[in-house]
């Protein structure tokens, strides 16, 4: 690192919502030259405090300097004209507009008048290639992946801004690949001496990116620390502030005895996936561990019934079962928490409640409705078992956090008695305590019995609770690990394709 | 199969407190809106509460107001439940002069009245199957695919009457639109019974909820299991339904069925005491009596601009002023505003 100076700094900022103390006299400092990773559970004071460095909330106490000069943000744009720029999650972009007219929106070059579509591509072109990005400027955004959409972002945010440059989880929607590109990017900019705050839930890119971390709990500032004196287990320690009961021994799965072939799929396939063979056992786990796009999501999908297959068959405990929709798949006793919650999971404006019971009411159908008793008393039990930390069941389920959520998915499946689980990234976006609790809870179900199919992009969670696991690799499962076999680095070789072992 | 054996001990939350129904109606907005818009005719019309009974029923003012707004009131129960799933039926009033249509020319062909009846209300059925095909099946947006029906509508009402308006003397449907029952006129007992039993029906069964559930995320639906295109079909096939019972009541209201006239432009005012009774047109939770009370509350205030003396113009221009004012108070600032008030808090 060369010589860091304090750009934008924070004193002592408090920020109040109604009783609720969201920050509590913080401090926060962003250097030139340096990534500067900010941590946190979901609720613990993260998204505020970037709400307030960029000027979209205004904080109850506290000051901002920016170079050493007192600031007063009055919202994100105003922000921007002092150099802070903001780059989110969801791309905050024009996807039916063309690259160049979404680095260049609002501050067109124009000639005569009119808006000179030449040099805004000329300058578009130039702009990215210095991040290394050489694409067709003239073509619509939403045509290049969420990656390239990023990088636009964070050129457009650095144009406009060019001092502090805020990401905020940028790489929940990217592969891995795409993740080490978009870091080149960052690393570029670090060097050029801007101030990044980096906001993610993945640990270990926190590790690899980011020179100094700090650390938030419940409002308040726990640490601010370099990173090269501090190692996963000190940061997972502080965020939650008692440690986590993650098992990464599997050796107690391995080899143990399993019970009958619960489900089985034969030759199951449809255009765009190769046929696939697979049995799942009561009490087994079996993970699927590959890239985004190997089609991890496809086979849970047409294993669910979301997608008919083209071919091949499904028995449940030996019986043969047609499965062409998802209503058939739950009266065969499958369950499915899809990956996009939002989207295809959580009913946001209906009642904790409701979403727990709607499963088990669809297929009990409309005519045997469950009284107003039943549902208290399922949703009673289940949020219990689960956890589900709700101020009331009859509180819509968008007002929970993303693992609360994720709970009240599961539920509901476990409301209908299932024979057979499927989980898509059950642990995506959700923060580290929860994230532990539907570990615990994934082992917690295969040890009663149930059988499981569990998708998800981290090999340490995978390699955790899994007995088995599938590896899959453009749209085909490529390998199997069983026993012994079953480890991150295995993995990593199928999935790269290096693993000799084929599967039988 | 094994279940997995789930901690069964009861849960440490407390029974929730039942809300108390009574109290909480008479605070609605829809239910303060509705009374004061009677206060007002009444001071403009002090007439306007007076309950007369001649002749073994009821006249005055506020039958009155029953009678001419159970038209819309039938479709609002129809149109809530098509609105709860997101969606939206414009059809609705061509279907009531289809509806009109088809009685109208079997009787004066000499069909039987009651066949002629449930002719009519087959052919709700089938309009309303129809857009719900659209919807589901073909996957068209609600907007459209109803939008489809209500021009072709009225064009297959007028082949249905040859373009004439086809007048007719049959008692039968002449009392389902001018007849009374108990003292009521029949238009207001055939509405309260298909609000009571469409209310029943969605809340003493699933169907409220798994309505609700579609209308508020389709895709989860899907997910969850349930078979949102089957709801979609009965909702829709239900409202068509709605709009052929509103069209017999208006055909028999003028001994005749016009196809040109006959439920022309009352799909706005459905779709608007729908909203007027809370019901999002984002979908979702969704209230049949609040509906009906919209309903109310349009018929409210075109008949006391009506009786006041003010010239009919100023109906549209009275009515929107009041419908924003409704809607203001329903919306989620209002609602912000009222939790400060002291008393409003739990």
């Amino acid at each position: 690192m060369t010589d860091t100076k304090p750009v934008l700094e924070a004193r002592g900022i408090v920020k109040i919502f109604g009783q609720h103390r969201a920050l509590d006299t913080v401090d926060f400092t962003a250097n030139t030259g340096e990534v500067h990773a900010l941590l946190g559970e979901n609720g613990a004071g993260k998204s505020t405090l970037i709400k307030i460095l960029t000027g979209a909330y205004q904080p109850d106490a506290g000051e901002l300097l920016l170079d050493g000069q007192p600031i007063h943000l009055r919202d994100p744009l105003h922000g921007q004209t002092y150099g802070i720029g903001t780059v989110y999650q969801e791309v905050n972009l024009l996807p039916n507009r063309s690259v160049s007219e979404n680095l260049f929106l609002g501050r067109q070059p124009t000639r005569f008048g009119m808006v000179d579509h030449k040099r805004i591509d000329a300058l578009a072109r130039d702009l990215l290639s210095r991040y290394g990005l050489d694409v067709d400027v003239r073509a619509e955004l939403s045509e290049y992946s969420v990656a390239v959409q990023q990088i636009v972002a964070i050129a457009r945010a650095v144009e406009l801004s060019g001092k502090v440059l805020v990401l905020d989880e940028p790489t929940a929607s990217l592969d891995r690949n795409e993740v080490q590109r978009l870091f080149d990017v960052v690393r570029g900019l670090k060097a050029k001496g801007l101030a990044i705050i980096f906001i993610t839930h993945f640990l270990d890119q926190v590790f690899e990116l980011a020179d100094r971390v700090t650390i938030l709990r419940n409002g308040k500032r726990v640490a601010t620390q370099a990173l090269d004196t501090l190692n996963t287990t000190d940061v997972v320690r502080m965020m939650l502030g008692k440690d986590v009961a993650f098992d990464h021994h599997p050796t107690a799965l391995t080899g143990g005895p399993k019970g009958a072939v619960r489900v089985a799929f034969k030759g199951l396939s449809r255009k765009g996936l190769s046929p696939f063979d697979l049995a799942v056992h009561e009490g087994e786990v079996v993970g699927v561990a590959g890239l985004l796009g190997s089609g991890r999501t496809e086979v849970a999908r047409l294993m669910f019934g979301v997608d008919p297959s083209d071919g091949g068959q499904i028995t449940v405990d030996g019986q043969p079962v047609s499965i062409r929709n998802p209503a058939q798949a739950v009266a065969a006793g499958f369950g499915f928490c899809p990956e996009d919650r939002k989207l295809d999971g959580i009913f946001g404006d209906l009642s904790v409640r409701e979403n727990i019971i709607i499963a088990l009411q669809a297929k009990l159908g409309w005519l045997k409705a469950l009284n107003r008793d039943d549902q208290v008393e399922l949703a009673g039990r289940y949020a219990e078992a689960l956890d589900i930390r709700a101020a009331d069941h009859d509180m819509p389920v968008k007002l929970l956090s993303g693992g609360n959520q994720q709970k009240v998915i599961l539920a509901r499946w476990l409301a209908i008695d299932p024979s057979f689980l499927i989980l898509d990234e059950p642990t995506r976006g959700i923060d580290v305590g929860a994230h532990a609790e539907i570990v615990r809870t994934i082992n917690r179900l295969r040890e009663e019995g149930l059988a499981l199919f569990v998708i998800s992009s981290e090999l340490d969670e995978v390699v955790a609770y899994s007995n088995r696991i599938v590896v899959m690799r453009d749209r085909e499962m490529v390998a199997e690990l069983d026993g012994d076999a079953i480890a991150s680095d295995a993995i990593v070789q199928a999935i790269a394709g290096t693993a000799t072992e084929a599967r039988p | 199969m094994t279940r997995p054996t789930v901690d069964l001990r009861p849960t440490g939350q407390p029974p929730l407190p039942r809300p108390r129904p009574l109290a909480q109606f008479f605070t609605r907005p829809q239910v303060i809106a509705l009374a004061a818009v009677l206060l007002v005719n009444w001071a403009l019309f002090p007439g306007f509460f007076t309950i007369t009974w001649q002749d073994g029923r009821f006249f005055g003012s506020l039958i009155d107001v029953l009678n001419r707004g159970a038209p819309v009131a039938i479709l609002a129960i129809g149109m809530t439940m098509v609105i709860a799933t997101k969606g939206v039926d414009l059809s609705v009033g061509a279907v009531m002069a289809i509806s009109g249509a088809v009685a109208a020319t079997l009787v004066t062909n000499g069909v039987s009245a009651p066949i002629a009846v449930l002719a009519a209300l087959g052919a709700g059925l089938l309009c309303g199957l129809w857009n719900g095909i659209l919807v589901t099946l073909l996957d068209i947006q609600p907007i459209i695919a109803t939008l489809v029906l209500m021009v072709a509508g009225r064009g297959l009402a007028q082949l249905i009457t040859e373009g004439t308006i086809v007048t007719f003397s049959d008692p039968v449907l002449i009392f389902i639109g001018t007849g009374s029952f108990l003292g009521l006129p029949m238009p207001v007992v055939i509405a309260a019974l298909l609000m009571i039993a469409a209310t029943l029906i969605v809340r003493r069964t699933a169907l409220g909820l798994l309505i609700e559930a579609v209308g508020v995320n389709r895709s989860a639906a899907r997910f969850a299991g349930l078979r949102a295109g089957t709801l979609l079909l009965i909702v829709y096939t239900f409202a068509g339904f709605c709009a052929a019972i509103a069209g017999l009541i208006v055909a028999g209201d003028i001994r005749g069925a016009d196809a040109n006239n006959a439920g022309l432009w009352l799909e706005l005012d459905a779709i608007l005491a729908v909203v007027i009774g809370g019901t999002s047109l984002m979908g979702g939770r969704f209230s049949i009596p609040m509906a009906v009370l919209g309903a109310l509350i349009i018929q409210s205030m075109n008949t006391g601009i009506l009786i006041s003396g003010f010239s009919p113009e100023f109906n549209l221009v009275v009515k929107s002023a009041v419908i924003i004012v409704i809607l203001v108070l329903q919306s989620p600032l209002s609602a912000r505003l009222f939790r400060r008030l002291p008393g409003a808090q739990k």
